[in-house]
């Protein structure tokens, strides 16, 4: 990075974001995305089915590679690095279609951020991980096979995995779908209480009266392109004008 | 930064729970390890008060459970599939040839050539690793014919009629065939041991993450390449020592034979039948192929048919091996390699 380009950047922002493209063979999947997120922020990324927030998400934590921009952690350049480096440098996500370690109990899953991602070792990491299973509900089956879990425990694993690791950049991808209202009010807790340790939060969701109770910024994807960013009531307003405009809801 | 997951965090709202523990150990662990202790000291003695005809046959059976271990340590929890550790059995035997063709004391140079295996799998596993499942296997596979033609046209390593081991003659056969035998016994104790050791430690919990889901695991910081690297470089090195040792034993190798994929084909049986990814899988693995080596050994072709009927069968009734199968839904374990909580109620 030139040290033109590192002024660039918010030398605050925990994550920044900036004119991220990429494309599946013809189709263009994200073109020119920038934003940046502060720590202890929550920002929130809605959008329709098919806009590119998991492929932004995926690009951000190095499961994929972009064709073009950069991501940012902390200032530092990490575009070209590996998944695995990027979480040792405090970066952790969830997986929209939950991932877990199959053959490894609910324990286990969680040990591997702790141990790998936090970089914590024996009580200190076991520690880290029952407080980890606690804050997600799942200390009761910590000893189970993760592959026994149900589609919402898998989806509490995600979280469960990522809190583990303590992360300083947190990416959520669609947690809070299915969850009855008190399921809901407790992951609010959750996440208001990662953000205040300091951490910040990009959070994917569709369930917006979930969202907007912690985000305190929207960004509004479609066809990969930012349609609008600003103060949640900002964004969904503008976004109700639109869709009364257009005739149908972009989100 | 604690993320919310700090102290204060972790007693709110969970004050009805027991006291907290991980546990790693158990009684039945510490009873497995002493037996094993006292088995291991008796076989030590065997070439004292039992002859070479109960040696002969121990040495195959060590060299198999070595074998099956270290295939597990790579296939069980790397989830590396290979076909072709047949080549590390053969650079182990060449590199003892070559070892003792300089002058060097065979039994003394069995580490070397277990060296010279675990080096030669380093560069090799750079072109391997790109490669996963089914194109992994076949890649091991290839490599390991490469190795068997390159060997075959060398005539300085003996071409296709192989080679003896030179520097034994000086050795009284009852001796050789002692020390033959403590090599086989510390190979496959070594690679029990040192598989158990890894697969506690926190290299084998990223093994087994990445075998689950290697996307998952490096979203989650482990070091995916080289968890793996690491896995197929120790199988490798374990591998050459038992094919020194083999060398060593039958005094006498050849190419055709030593890179046979067959080799392959009995470390996937053993460690299928006996159960992939735990200790004593591949150790009970090992005694029933070896068994049934024994008792099959005088029907001729038809041996080959009852294996895969035996394999075949315990595939079908018991995907997790004899061992995961009986152990499992009994929470038995001899050997534990896992963590378990208490004081989640
Ligand atoms: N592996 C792939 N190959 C080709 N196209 C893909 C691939 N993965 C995603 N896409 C396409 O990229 C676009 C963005 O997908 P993405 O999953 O990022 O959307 P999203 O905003 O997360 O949607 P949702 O809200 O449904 O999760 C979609 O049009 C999708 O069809
Ligand atoms: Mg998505």
């Amino acid at each position: 990075m030139s040290p033109s380009e590192r002024l660039a950047a918010r030398e605050t922002d925990a994550l920044s974001i900036r004119s991220v493209g990429m494309s599946f063979g013809s189709l263009s999947v994200l073109d020119g995305v920038s934003f940046g997120v502060a720590p202890g922020e929550t920002l929130g990324l809605v959008g329709p089915n098919g806009a590119g927030k998991t492929t932004l998400l995926d690009i951000v934590a190095g499961a994929r590679r972009c064709d073009g921009g950069q991501v940012l952690l902390s200032g530092r350049d990490v575009t070209r690095l590996a998944a695995d480096r990027r979480c040792r440098l405090g970066l952790a996500r969830t997986f929209q279609v939950p991932r877990p370690f199959g053959d490894l109990t609910v324990f286990e899953n969680a040990l591997v951020g702790a141990v790998r991602g936090a970089g914590l070792r024996g009580r200190a990491a076991y520690d880290d991980v029952r407080g980890a299973l606690v804050l997600t509900d799942l200390l009761a089956v910590a000893n189970a096979p993760a592959s026994s879990l149900r589609l919402l425990d898998r989806k509490r694993l995600e979280l469960a995995r990522a809190l583990a690791m303590r992360p300083r950049v947190l990416l959520l991808d669609e947690i809070a779908g299915g969850l009855t209202d008190p399921e809901t009010a407790a992951l609010v807790g959750t996440v208001r209480r990662v953000r205040d340790g300091g951490t910040a939060i990009v959070w994917v969701e569709h369930v917006l009266r979930a969202l907007t109770q912690v985000a305190t910024r929207l960004v509004c994807l479609s066809a990969g392109r930012v349609l609008a960013e600003g103060a949640p009531g900002e964004v969904l307003a503008d976004l109700g004008v639109r869709a009364a405009y257009f005739g149908r809801s972009v989100l | 930064m604690t993320a919310g997951t700090g102290g204060g965090a972790v007693t709110a709202g969970t004050a009805a729970e027991g006291r907290f523990a991980v546990r790693r150990w158990s009684r039945t662990a510490s009873v497995a390890a002493a037996g094993s202790v006292v088995a291991v000291a008796a076989l030590a003695g065997v070439p004292y008060y039992a002859g070479t005809s109960a040696e002969q046959p121990l040495v195959t059976l060590f060299c198999l459970v070595a074998l099956a271990s270290l295939w597990n340590l790579m296939a069980g929890f790397a989830g590396l599939t290979s076909f072709g550790q047949q080549a590390y059995l053969g650079a182990g035997a060449y590199a003892l040839y070559a070892a003792a063709s300089m002058g060097l004391d065979p039994f003394a140079a069995i580490p070397l050539a277990a060296a010279a295996a675990g080096v030669l799998s380093l560069p090799v596993s750079f072109a391997v690793l790109r490669l996963s499942g089914g194109h992994f296997a076949v890649a091991t596979w290839v490599l390991a014919e490469i190795l068997r033609l390159a060997v075959t046209l060398a005539p300085s390593a003996g071409g296709n009629t192989g080679v003896s081991l030179p520097g034994v003659s000086g050795y009284d056969a009852l001796l050789r065939q002692a020390l033959t035998y403590w090599w086989a016994l510390a190979v496959a104790v070594c690679s029990v041991a040192g598989v158990y050791a890894l697969a506690r430690s926190r290299f084998g919990l990223d093994a087994r993450a990445v075998h689950s889901d290697p996307v998952a695991a490096a979203s989650a910081g482990v070091a995916v390449g080289r968890t793996r690297r690491w896995a197929y470089c120790l199988s490798a090195f374990g591998t050459g020592a038992v094919g020194a040792v083999l060398f060593a034993n039958t005094l006498y190798t050849q190419p055709g034979s030593v890179f046979g994929v067959q080799h392959s084909v009995a470390m996937m049986f053993m460690v299928v039948i006996g159960g992939i990814g735990t200790i004593e899988g591949p150790i009970l693995g090992a005694l029933v192929f070896f068994a049934l080596q024994q008792a099959l050994s005088g029907y001729g072709p038809w041996y080959l048919v009852l294996l895969g009927a035996a394999g075949i069968a315990i595939t079908l009734f018991a995907p997790r091996g004899l061992w995961g199968s009986l152990a499992a839904p009994r929470g038995w374990s001899l050997f534990p390699i896992g963590h378990h909580i208490s004081g989640t109620s």
